[in-house]
């Protein structure tokens, strides 16, 4: 299958599904508040657009911040765990009990410690957990990873700890690492929405309330519409992760490599 | 005074496995030594304990003149897969602190020597398995080494390949002066190549002969067809023989 054809056709799919939903709610006469029409979303879209593009840009930089800690707090663990068993022995279950918990389950928690005047901080720190672990385990995984027969011609050349980190246990955990963020990426917008959803009425302004707050007046259209942004800003995420990693490993990685034969 | 000492020198892994028993060896600089063996004889076990990779559970290695600088060649090319061929090549000086255009130089001049010249900026993804072993002992020689440790470098590459490989190490061992160590489970490999070839007994390993080899000059592949050549062959061939027994 040709380029084109693989991004016509489900351009062309997702054409004839939104014409369908239009003609049958129009047809059937269906309510706005149970289904509505794509125009009317569209039509909600643009009554409510600097409401909905300010919680947008609230939900995005929450994400954005969080996936850059996430970055930074999971690299410098994962390289403490590298230098020291004891620290991994310690740390590492603990770090597995912050992965398996629910983010649902701790957002009161941190809501009541962090306070509801300060949501935003309260909101990073949910989605900052949820982005933590796959970024973790994957650059931990891939700084492990690391060829021993290379290693040992480190250990030849007299290498120190810090060489053997930079020019050798790095660059191989690097595809990883943008494995994991790909993974964490959209985990932290789910942990932004998810928190929002948690912190309740009246505080938090972004997508995730919105969604919360169109819903109790029955304004479904204007529910589809941040569920669109929410969409569209997720894959916005996935879309630059994938670009970055490609072009990060175009050179080398057989990930990013086209098959000759 | 030789450049390296193994006396009675033991390795015994923590599994239990004893690798290598009683070896004793003397080293002369300037000297093309290969260790050849079957597989599991202790062979590389050795290299690495005189590469001081690993500690010999007893006995001792000793460099009578002071620790040479080393280089070591595995059996794969074991390069950086992100990195190009110069900056491969240049890892050694790069680990040593020496960067900027002298170190560029000195690694673009291994990659010469190995004949891959205009190759300093492809990837070991584009290079072939023969190519990466020249870029791995152009990282090798690039570190000015005294002492050349081989693990059966040339194992994995078809014959051609091998034979000219083969030339091109002779050349830099005599150009540079190196000592070569060389482990290999090839009889013809060793026989052309070495000054002299050790023969090891498996399980644990154990020296079992050592066959000083008289070389001309120049080794060629008209050599490999010449009387000489076959009788060294011959005589290689029955000591590892006699060893497997």
């Amino acid at each position: 299958m040709n380029r084109a054809a693989q991004i016509i056709i489900p351009i062309a799919l997702g054409i004839a599904v939104l014409a369908a939903w239009q003609f049958l709610v129009r047809f059937y006469g269906v309510p706005h508040y149970v289904l509505p029409a794509p125009s009317d979303i569209w039509v909600a879209f643009l009554e409510n657009f600097s409401s909905l593009m300010a919680s947008l840009w609230t939900t995005l930089s929450i994400t954005l911040i969080a996936m850059a800690l996430a970055f930074a707090g999971s690299v410098l663990l994962a390289i403490l765990f590298l230098q020291s068993r004891i620290i991994e022995t310690a740390l590492y279950p603990y770090a597995v009990i912050l992965q398996v918990t629910p983010v649902i389950a701790i957002a009161p928690l941190i809501l009541i410690w962090v306070g509801l005047e300060r949501i935003d901080t309260a909101l990073l720190i949910l989605a900052w957990i949820v982005a933590f672990f796959p970024l973790f385990a994957n650059t931990l995984l891939g700084l492990k990873s690391a060829d021993h027969n290379l290693a040992d011609l480190f250990r030849l050349y007299g290498a120190s700890r810090w060489q053997l980190l930079w020019k050798l246990q790095l660059p191989t955990a690097l595809p990883n690492m943008l494995a994991g963020a790909r993974i964490s990426g959209g985990l932290a917008l789910i942990g932004t929405v998810v928190a929002e959803f948690a912190a309740g009425s009246g505080t938090a302004t972004g997508l995730g309330w919105r969604i919360v707050e169109a819903g109790n007046r029955l304004e479904i259209a204007k529910m589809f519409a941040a569920l669109a942004l929410l969409s569209i800003a997720g894959i916005a995420i996935f879309f630059s992760l994938s670009l970055l990693e490609y072009w990060l490993l175009r050179r080398w990685h057989e990930s990013a490599l086209k098959r000759q034969i | 005074m030789p450049l390296l000492t193994l006396s009675h020198v033991s390795k015994s892994f923590d599994n239990g496995v004893a690798a290598l028993s009683d070896v004793d060896l003397r080293v002369a600089a300037g000297e093309f030594v290969s260790l050849l063996g079957p597989s599991g004889c202790g062979k590389s076990t050795a290299l690495r304990l005189i590469a001081q990779l690993l500690k010999p559970s007893s006995g001792e290695i000793a460099f009578p003149n002071g620790r040479p600088p080393t280089g070591f060649v595995f059996q794969e090319p074991t390069l950086m897969p992100w990195a190009d061929a110069l900056t491969n090549a240049r890892l050694p000086l790069d680990l040593e602190h020496k960067n900027g255009k002298e170190a560029d130089e000195r690694a673009a001049r291994a990659l010469a020597r190995v004949g891959l010249a205009g190759f300093e900026r492809a990837y070991p993804r584009e290079l072939s398995g023969g190519m990466k072993m020249r870029v791995s002992i152009a990282r090798a020689i690039a570190g000015a080494p005294k002492l050349l440790l081989m693990d059966e470098p040339f194992a994995a590459l078809d014959e051609l390949t091998r034979q000219s490989l083969n030339d091109d190490l002779l050349k830099l061992w005599r150009e540079d002066g190196l000592t070569v160590i060389f482990v290999t489970h090839s009889v013809f490999e060793s026989t052309y190549l070495s000054s002299r070839v050790v023969v090891m007994t498996p399980r644990p390993g154990r020296v079992a002969v050592d066959i000083a080899i008289a070389q001309p000059g120049n080794r060629d592949a008209s050599y490999r067809l010449t009387p000489e050549f076959s009788a060294n062959a011959a005589k290689v061939s029955a000591a590892l023989r006699e060893a497997m027994t």
